[in-house]
C-alpha cells in the first residue's frame, strides 16, 4: 500500500513503517537510510512524502489531563478530532486549529499551523507547552519554547526527528456554539477594511470569489465570530457525506466554479448579518465531506497558499488576483486571513500581513502560472507555506525564509540531514 | 452504567471497539492474556471518556477458566464482543499441526467455550448482546488462507445457529465479517486502498450495527459484494482460479 498526501499528486511507492512504541521506533531509525514521518496525511503537496515513511497514527495514546490546568499529554498520533470528542462536553477547546480537525498532534506542531484566529492566537506552538522528540541518533530529548530544537521544530516539517508526545494546553469554552458575524464586500477595498474593522473579534476568515473581474477583484464573505456564553457543550461529530469515487476531470471546469462562487456569494445577505453556528460548522465546513479531495480528478489538485507582509498586502493581492483571474483557472475555494507578528520558528509560515489559499486542479500550464505568481510574491517579500506545497523552487523558498540557513546548519550540526527527508526538503534543499 | 466484556483486547480493532464503547457511555472489561500491557489503552480510555476500565486476564484457550472468569465479574455485562483472532500465515499452518490447531483453538473452540457460558446467561436474563468478529475468509475456501477461513467459517456458522436460538429471548448476535483491515496483522501486506478498512471503521460500523440490531456485518459494506460473487463462482472454475 502506498500513502498519498491530501492532493493525491504526486503518488509515489512508498515502504511504510507503522510506529507502535519508542523501542521498535530506535531499531527503525538505525536500519532505516531516510524516512519522513507521516500524520494522517492532511498535507497537500509532498511534506510527508518520500519512499520510506513512518506512519504515526497508531501511536496514539492520551497520557494524562490536567483538569484544572486545561493541558493534555498525548501521543503525538492523535487527531485533533479525538482531542475534540473527549473535551468539548468538559468544556474545552483547542487554541488553535486549522480548518480541518482531522490532522494529527505531531503534523500540527510539525507544520506549526494555524486557524483563524492567529491574529489573536497565533500558531499551534504557542500552546505547546513542550513535546518529546526522537532525533537521529534514536535518543528521547524533551524540549520547550526557547530551546533551540523547539523552534526548529515548530515548522520543521518532520525534518528534526519523530515527535513522540507532546504537551497542549486547551482553551476553556462555556458553550459549543459560535456567534458568527457575516459580512459581504464588493471589493478587495472594502474586504481590507472590514478585516480592520473586526480584527478584535478571535476568529477571522473570508471566502474570496477569485473569479471576480475589474472594480470587482476581491470582493468576499468575511466571517468573524466568538464562542458564545450560552448554549450547551453537546457536542457530536455528524455522519459525513463521502465522494466515493475521482471525478472525472470534466467536472470541475471553471463554468462550475463559477457557479459554486456565485451560489455561496448570492446565498449571503448583503451588508451585516448574524448567524449562530456549531463547531463542526464554524471550524470545520470542508470535514463535512469526506473525501472531498476527489472533486478535482485523480490527476490531483494543489494549493497555492501565500503570506504578504501587511504593507504590501493590498497591491500584491490585487495583482495575484488579477493574473488569476486573466488565466481562468479558478479555484473552488480561496481563503483570505489576517495574520499579526511572526514568532521566532525557523519556518513557519505567518508573518504579519495577509494570507491566500487557492485551489487548482494539477493541469498543464498550472505550475508556470504558479511561477509567475511566485514572483508577485517575492517581489512584495512574501512567502509561500510548506504544508500544502508540491512545486516551489528553491530559490523562491529560500527567499521566503531568511532562516532557512539557520534550520540547515542546525539539521546538519545534529545529522538530521541524513536521516529524515522528504521529496520537499530535497527539492528546496534543506 | 452497564459494561462490555471485550474478548481479545489486544488486538487493534479491539483497541478502537474499546474507545468507541466507552465514547458512547459504556464501562469496560478488557480481558486479555499479558492483560496488564493493556494499562496505557486503559488510561486512555479513561481520560478519553471518563468510563471506568477493568482489565481482566483471561486465556481464550485455556478452556476450563472459562466459567469461573465469568462469575468474577463484578457486574454481569450488558454486552459481550469476541474480537480474538489469530491469523497463522497458511503455509505454516500447513506444513506444522500446531499452528493448525492453535488456529482452530483461538478462533473457533475459545470463542464456542466463552460464548456458550455468556448465551446461557444472557438467555436466562433475556437480554444482553453478542458480537462476533468473523472474517470474510470464513465466507469460501481459498487456497491463500483456507484454515482460518474454515475456524472463522466454523464460528460463522455457530453465530447464525445462536442468533436463531436467542431470537425468543431477545438477545441479539452480530456477526461481524471484515475484509482487509490496516492492523499490524496486516502491516506488510500490499492491500488494496479501496478496500481495506480502518480499525477505527471498523470499530464505528460494529458499533452501529450492533445498536441496530443488525445480523451480518461486512465492513467495509463492499465486501458483501465481492463475497457475494466469490461465493457464486461455481466450484469447477473455482479450484482452478488463484483469488
Ligand atoms: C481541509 C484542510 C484545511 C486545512 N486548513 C488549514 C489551516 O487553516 N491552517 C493550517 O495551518 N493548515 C491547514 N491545513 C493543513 C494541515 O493542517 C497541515 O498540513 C497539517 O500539518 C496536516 O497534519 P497531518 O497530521 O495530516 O500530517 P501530514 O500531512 O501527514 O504531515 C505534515 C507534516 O508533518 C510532519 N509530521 C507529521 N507527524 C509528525 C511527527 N509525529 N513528528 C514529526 N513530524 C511529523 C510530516 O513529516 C509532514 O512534514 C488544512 C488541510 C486541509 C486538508
Amino acid at each position: 500500500m502506498s500513502l498519498i498526501s491530501w492532493g493525491m499528486y504526486p503518488i509515489i511507492k512508498n515502504k511504510i513503517f507503522s510506529l507502535r512504541d519508542a523501542v521498535g521506533l530506535a531499531k527503525y531509525i538505525e536500519n532505516t537510510d531516510e524516512f519522513i514521518p507521516y500524520g494522517n496525511g492532511r498535507s497537500y503537496g509532498d511534506s510527508a512524502l518520500n519512499e520510506n515513511i513512518l506512519y504515526t497514527k497508531t501511536y496514539n495514546y492520551f497520557l494524562d489531563f490536567d483538569e484544572q490546568n486545561g493541558i493534555l499529554t498525548c501521543q503525538a498520533g492523535v487527531l485533533l478530532s479525538e482531542i475534540l470528542d473527549a473535551f468539548v462536553k468538559r468544556g474545552w477547546f483547542l487554541k488553535v486549529t486549522p480548518g480541518t480537525k482531522l490532522i494529527t498532534v505531531g503534523g500540527a506542531i510539525a507544520s506549526d499551523v494555524h486557524g483563524k484566529n492567529h491574529h489573536t492566537q497565533g500558531c499551534f506552538s504557542e500552546c505547546v507547552e513542550e513535546f518529546t522528540i526522537m532525533l537521529a541518533n534514536a535518543e528521547i530529548k524533551s524540549c520547550k519554547k526557547g530551546d533551540e530544537l523547539f523552534h526548529a521544530t515548530c515548522g520543521g516539517m518532520g525534518l528534526t526527528g519523530v515527535i513522540l508526545s507532546a504537551k497542549i494546553s486547551l482553551k476553556k469554552i462555556n458553550s459549543a456554539f459560535i456567534n458568527q458575524t457575516t459580512i459581504k464586500t464588493k471589493n478587495l477595498k472594502e474586504t481590507f477594511e472590514a478585516f480592520e474593522n473586526y480584527k478584535d473579534i478571535p476568529y477571522s476568515v473570508a471566502w474570496i470569489d477569485c473569479l471576480a473581474k475589474n472594480e470587482e477583484i476581491g470582493k468576499c464573505l468575511l466571517m468573524v465570530g466568538d464562542f458564545a456564553n450560552d448554549g450547551n457543550l453537546e457536542y457530536k461529530s455528524k455522519k459525513k457525506l463521502s465522494i466515493p469515487f475521482n471525478f472525472p476531470s470534466f467536472a470541475l471546469n471553471s463554468l462550475s466554479v463559477k457557479a459554486f462562487n456565485w451560489l455561496y456569494y448570492a446565498k449571503a445577505k448583503d451588508g451585516v448579518s448574524k448567524q449562530r453556528a456549531g463547531i463542526d460548522t464554524f471550524f470545520y465546513p470542508l470535514d463535512a465531506i469526506e473525501n472531498w479531495n476527489r472533486i478535482y480528478g485523480s490527476g490531483g489538485f494543489t494549493q497555492y497558499q501565500f503570506i504578504l507582509p501587511k504593507e504590501h498586502s493590498f497591491e500584491g493581492l490585487k495583482e495575484i488576483l488579477t493574473k488569476i483571474s486573466d488565466s481562468g483557472k479558478g479555484s473552488f475555494l480561496a481563503v483570505l486571513k489576517l495574520y499579526s507578528k511572526e514568532n521566532e520558528n525557523y519556518l513557519s509560515f505567518p508573518m504579519e500581513g495577509y494570507s491566500l489559499a487557492l485551489d487548482f486542479k494539477i493541469e498543464a500550464g498550472l505550475f508556470e502560472l504558479l511561477n509567475t505568481l511566485d514572483e508577485v510574491v517575492v517581489k512584495y517579500g512574501g512567502r509561500i507555506y510548506l504544508t500544502k506545497d508540491v512545486r516551489v523552487s528553491k530559490e523562491t523558498f529560500e527567499k521566503g525564509y531568511p532562516q532557512c540557513d539557520k534550520f540547515r546548519e542546525f539539521r546538519r550540526e545534529h545529522k538530521m540531514d541524513r536521516k529524515f527527508s522528504s521529496l520537499q526538503s530535497k527539492r528546496v534543499k534543506i | 452504567m452497564s459494561y462490555v466484556l471485550i474478548i481479545g483486547a489486544k488486538s487493534d480493532i479491539a483497541k478502537e471497539v474499546a474507545r468507541v464503547y466507552a465514547k458512547n457511555g459504556y464501562n469496560l472489561y478488557l480481558a486479555a492474556r499479558d492483560s496488564s500491557s493493556l494499562e496505557d489503552l486503559k488510561h486512555d480510555i479513561e481520560i478519553r471518556s471518563g468510563a471506568d476500565v477493568e482489565l481482566k486476564e483471561f486465556d481464550i484457550t485455556s478452556y476450563d477458566t472459562h466459567e469461573g472468569f465469568y462469575r468474577s465479574l463484578k457486574k454481569r455485562p450488558i454486552g459481550v464482543i469476541v474480537v480474538s483472532g489469530y491469523m497463522a500465515e497458511q503455509t505454516a499452518a500447513q506444513k506444522e499441526w500446531i499452528e493448525t490447531l492453535n488456529t482452530i483453538n483461538v478462533n473457533y473452540t475459545g470463542a464456542l467455550s466463552i460464548l456458550n457460558i455468556v448465551a446461557n446467561d444472557f438467555e436466562k436474563e433475556r437480554r444482553g448482546f453478542i458480537v462476533g468478529v468473523s472474517s470474510v475468509a470464513g465466507d469460501r475456501g481459498r487456497k491463500a488462507n483456507y484454515i482460518y477461513g474454515s475456524a472463522k467459517a466454523g464460528f460463522s456458522a455457530y453465530l447464525s445457529g445462536l442468533r436463531n436460538r436467542l431470537y425468543e429471548s431477545g438477545v441479539t448476535v452480530l456477526t461481524v465479517k471484515p475484509g482487509f483491515v490496516n492492523t499490524k496483522m496486516t502491516e506488510n501486506l500490499e492491500l488494496p486502498q479501496k478496500l481495506t478498512a480502518s480499525p477505527s471503521e471498523v470499530a464505528e460500523d460494529i458499533f452501529n450495527a450492533q445498536q441496530k440490531g443488525r445480523n451480518v456485518l461486512y465492513t467495509k459494506s463492499i465486501w458483501m459484494l465481492i463475497m457475494l460473487i466469490i461465493k457464486h463462482i461455481p466450484e469447477f472454475m473455482f479450484k482452478k482460479m488463484s483469488i
